[in-house]
């Protein structure tokens, strides 16, 4: 940033405070988007950021909230430079707060570099396209919804829904086939409890993985506001760690409807126009510059991958949040509470889970040629089964003819046998191998979505009856 | 030059003082980085600016120069192929300037200046010259580019010799000592100008079956993909943009995910035009502006891409330009709304956003072009609208409605199950219909809109029908009914679902869309032929040739399906046969 002079002024003059905000008069040589210190009349000092300036108040943001704050004695300072992070290799294995702060009890951490959290965005031409195949362990990811490198994935899940358990299950099982541990692990969290926070470390911790993990820490008890820093802080360490240090790195940002809570809270102290449900218009591109920071640059070997995790409020996918995620990732894996309720476990709903880039990652070399076919018949099968349900409960089974009962049964079995695997690791074989079982429940003309010759290779897998 | 000073920084939008002379729209250099924006509000002598870049670290009082020109785009011999951002800067060229990541203040022109190319002129100097009038061609790929005397300028010419330019060296010099570069600029907000707009009554074929047949879209009209997140609405622009039987395709990812850019980016110089033979790249022009790229670019970036294809409807070409998404545009609008503390409309969107969108589609036409001999040209905008919550009663799903002539409704229900494209049948319409109802029974087959027809009645029985299933069950239904009920489910899965990524089917030549519905009707007809005579129906479901019918998707020869309308009735007259020997 560009700055005249060297003299730092402190203002005296906050005149207004409002939510999570500070209105400070007549700023000088003060540019848009960069931090002020502020301290306080017993001396604390805060961080914030310049929203709006013109040339007779600065609207600056205040990431750990306001309480405190007079309109007599507070000093502002302004550090003439945007909100920025050390980073270095040795973050690996520590547990920092929201602004990347050491949270435990290690040394400062010694930055390798100092780097502006807004990251810049990515040339569309400078990116590469992802193409390898990770394989979770997850039957209903691996076989329909394939998570590939470079690709943002979020869980979609409801208030109680064990979404932090398929979290930390991918996290400990993905792998790309035969490659080395060149791994990270960056994991934000945004407004959970602590005892979640600590459920990621237990299970880091039991497979080893902890060396290899950077924990950024917004818990619930901790400022709101600084939620809007914390995913930029653990994307740009992600990003210095894939890029510089040509890391895998997997991003978990959890929960982004937290985020989306603080973005709203600032966009209602600055009275802006609300859109749908009191969010900001702007949600979508702000959104966008966290998930957009995804992905797999040419002349790189590192990566980041993310898997964000939001809830769904009162378990609905047309939320503002989950819905303009969904516009924005390149799919999503969605959690059901009937599933749940059933005992199915991870209880992934799979109709309306989706991977775009499944195609990129899959077929011949990747994971084996069947697959594309295989995923559409299941598809197609398992939403003619369910429909088929909802006609039974009105009219009966007896009104089925034979192979709508079929249907059904192909259905009650893709949950109980193929979505359902609690905490086995499955291979993407395992996993077909179980799907061809279950084509086995339907005669082959009912298979119109495999290729003739496959069914004829594959044909030995399946174990007629089921 | 009018230079003032930044009075007040918002996010993307900023105010100067002392902006006294500036004009709305012209464009603006704002800062010591340089940063280009763009006028939108004037209230005395402060201007309102919105800024094509990341705004971070500007400063009060630092200056604001006035240009004096409206946004433009630069045209002219090297725009196909091309990869621009929201403001035409070519993502390479940034690329070799900045590295992997956007830097701001970066000012590259939209035009290779080093390049040269062979000029060869068609007419003679002292001939007369107007507007539009072609004097020379170059070629650009396989594609004659013809170059052409800018708007507003007539007269004389002087000379005029072949040989190697580039872009910029005069090629033609005019009597009044006018020079004539291949290179021509034009404000991205004014539509170019042509002699006559023409009715549409060729239709756009695209390769897809629910597109062609069902609902079809004209050359020079418009269409509206709306669909919630997961239904396809990119995969089905790209389709579009592959197959769309027009001289050139403009891409424009307006707000949308890097990675689909990647996709096209890689995917396209790959494949090849089913109809020349030559790579799409070289057919295509992308705009890329993804959701995290600057937020005011993304406005422009949709009159970028429209101004682009006008210029190439000049040349008497057709045109298909596609946005992905137009609600992303209209966020944009609204965001810079919001800045300006407008008074909203419905949603927050501003009370002119129906304004704007009817004049963004009503750009796209046939026209009779520009210039002194006939040449027809077309340009056809096919928007994708993404909805909040898959909601259609939203502003900009409901304003475009009112304009757009094809609407292919994208259903998530469809999507789910994998039916791709999830367009649903039932919502979905062409007003475009009888204006293309000639042109194909020209050229497919006088009884083409008969077999649509019937095609469309039997979808809209299924859902009556289906409506009664679910109270008393299919096994209540007559055998009529019931087989209704079946042939709709071939049409649905056998004709309408179409991969994508199958090599087999991912482009459907209209012929054999027209002997599939052809063979899927006549098999209707010999069922119910059949049943009259007394066979079951259980026999008739059950024959051979269905499992041909479910296959004929992935059937390269033609004749194979020509065939199979006669095996149908062949066989569903055997039963009948041998019905009547068991019963004797």
């Amino acid at each position: 940033m560009q700055h005249g002079s060297l003299i730092t002024v402190d203002y005296q003059t906050v005149n207004y405070v409002s939510g999570p905000l500070i209105f400070v008069e007549r700023p000088k040589q003060i540019s848009f988007g960069e931090t002020a210190q502020i301290t306080l009349p017993d001396g604390e000092t805060r961080t914030g950021q310049i929203l709006d300036i013109s040339e007779d108040i600065a609207i600056v943001q205040v990431f750990e909230g306001t309480r405190g704050i007079d309109s007599d004695v507070t000093t502002v300072r302004f550090t003439g430079q945007s909100p920025h992070i050390d980073v270095s290799l040795d973050m690996l294995g520590r547990v920092l707060d929201g602004v990347g702060r050491p949270r435990d009890e290690g040394p400062a951490i010694i930055p390798e570099a100092r780097l502006d959290i807004a990251g810049m965005p990515i040339n569309p031409y400078s990116r590469d396209k992802p193409a390898e195949f990770i394989q979770t362990g997850i039957s209903a990811i691996d076989a329909l919804n394939t998570l590939v490198r470079g690709q943002k994935l979020p869980i979609f899940s409801g208030a109680g829904l064990p979404a932090n358990l398929l979290a930390a299950q991918i996290a400990k099982q993905a792998k790309v086939l035969g490659e080395g541990e060149n791994f990270a692990v960056v994991f934000a969290a945004m407004g959970i409890t602590y005892k979640e926070a600590s459920f990621f470390m237990k299970e880091f911790e039991e497979s080893g993985a902890l060396e290899r993990v950077v924990f950024f820490l917004n818990l619930a008890d901790d400022p709101t506001i600084e939620r809007i820093a914390t995913p930029r802080c653990a994307l740009t360490a992600a990003e210095f760690l894939a890029y510089t240090h040509n890391l895998q790195v997997l991003v978990i940002l959890t929960d982004m409807t937290n985020y989306c809570d603080a973005l709203r809270e600032i966009s209602t102290a600055r009275e802006e126009i609300p859109g749908r449900r009191g969010y900001p218009g702007y949600m979508y591109t702000d959104l966008a510059t966290i998930y957009e920071r995804a992905g797999r640059i040419k002349g790189c070997s590192g990566s980041i991958t993310q898997i964000p995790i939001l809830t769904m409020p009162d378990d609905d996918i047309t939320h503002p949040v989950p819905d303009l995620t969904g516009y924005i990732t390149e799919g999503q894996i969605v959690l059901s509470r009937d599933l749940f309720r059933k005992g199915i476990n991870p209880p992934i709903d799979a109709l309306p889970c989706l991977s775009r880039l499944m195609n990129l990652g899959i077929g011949p070399d990747k994971t084996r040629e069947d697959h594309r076919n295989v995923a559409d018949q299941l598809y197609a099968s398992y939403a003619y089964g369910r429909d088929l349900r909802r006609l039974v409960a009105i009219v009966g089974e007896e009104a089925l003819s034979d192979l709508d009962r079929n249907y059904l049964k192909f259905a009650d079995h893709f949950e109980k046998r193929f979505i359902s695997q609690g905490n086995v690791d499955r291979s993407i074989e395992t996993t077909l191998q179980v799907a061809w079982e279950l084509f086995g429940l339907l005669p082959d003309e009912a298979l119109k979505r495999i290729k003739e010759e496959y069914i004829e290779k594959y044909r030995t897998l399946i174990i007629s009856g089921g | 030059m009018i230079t003032g000073t930044i009075a007040r920084i918002s996010g993307p939008v900023i105010t100067a003082k002392k902006m006294t002379g500036s004009r709305m729209y012209d464009v603006v250099s704002v800062g010591s980085a340089a940063l280009p924006g763009e006028i939108i509000r004037l209230e005395g002598d402060e201007a309102v600016i919105q800024v094509y870049e990341d705004t971070t670290g500007l400063l009060i009082h630092e200056p604001v120069k006035n240009t004096g020109v409206p946004l433009s785009v630069e045209l002219g011999p090297g725009l196909l192929a091309s990869i621009y951002d929201g403001v035409q800067r070519p993502l390479p060229a940034l690329f070799a300037k900045s590295g992997n990541y956007i830097q701001r203040g970066i000012m590259v022109p939209g035009l290779d200046r080093e390049k040269k190319w062979v000029f060869t002129p068609v007419k003679k100097p002292g001939e007369m010259v107007s507007q539009g009038d072609v004097i020379g061609t170059v070629q650009e790929f396989h594609l004659v580019h013809f170059i052409m005397v800018p708007p507003g300028i007539s007269g004389e010419i002087k000379t005029i010799t072949s040989g190697e330019y580039t872009v910029t060296e005069p090629v033609c010099v005019l009597a009044d000592g006018t020079q004539i570069p291949m290179l021509q600029r034009w404000p991205v907000r004014k539509g170019r100008p042509f002699v006559k707009r023409l009715d549409p009554e060729v239709p756009l074929l695209t390769g897809q079956r629910v597109f062609d047949t069902m609902f079809p879209l004209v050359k020079g009209g418009t269409a509206m993909i709306p669909g919630g997140f997961g239904t396809g609405k990119t995969v089905s622009e790209q389709t579009l943009a592959k197959w769309a039987d027009t001289q050139v395709v403009v891409y424009i990812g307006c707000g949308e995910r890097g990675n689909e850019m990647t996709d096209v980016l890689t995917e396209f110089p790959e494949l090849t035009d089913p109809r020349t033979g030559y790579p799409l790249i070289e057919r295509t022009i992308m705009i890329a502006n993804t959701s995290n790229m600057p937020v005011a670019a993304r406005e422009a970036s949709i009159y970028t891409g429209i101004t682009i294809a006008e210029y190439y409807r000049d040349m008497g070409y057709d045109v298909a330009l596609l946005a992905d998404s137009t609600s992303r545009w209209g966020e944009a609008l609204r965001e810079v709304s919001g800045r300006l503390e407008e008074m909203p409309g419905e949603e927050g969107y501003p009370a002119y956003l129906a304004t704007r969108l009817a004049a963004f589609y009503e750009r796209a036409g046939r026209v009779n072009c520009a210039g002194t001999e006939e040449k027809t040209g077309s340009v056809t905008i096919i928007g994708a609208v993404s909805p909040p919550g898959g909601d259609f009663s939203e502003p900009i799903t409901q304003n475009t409605l009112r304009i757009a002539g094809t609407f292919w409704a994208l259903d998530a229900n469809l999507a789910y199950r994998r039916h791709y494209p999830s367009v649903n049948w039932i919502r979905s319409y062409s007003l475009y219909l009888e204006d293309v109802e000639d042109w194909f029974s020209e050229t497919v087959a006088r009884d083409w809109y008969q077999f649509r027809g019937r095609a469309m009645y039997l979808l809209q029985k299924e859902v009556e029908l289906q409506e009664i299933v679910q109270l008393v069950g299919p096994d209540a239904l007559p055998d009529k009914e019931k087989v209704v009920l079946e042939v709709a489910r071939i049409i649905r899965e056998d004709f309408l679902q179409q991969s994508a990524y199958s090599d087999d089917d991912s482009f459907c030549p209209l012929e054999k869309q027209y002997w599939m519905l052809k063979v899927i009707i006549w098999y209707y007809d010999a069922v119910r032929a059949a049943m009259r005579r007394g066979v079951p129906v259980r026999q008739l479901l059950s024959i051979s040739a269905r499992s041909e019918i479910a296959r004929m998707k992935e059937q390269k020869d033609p004749d194979r399906i020509k065939a199979l309308s006669d095996k149908v009735w062949e066989q569903t007259e055997n039963l009948e046969v041998q019905t009547c020997s068991t019963a004797a």
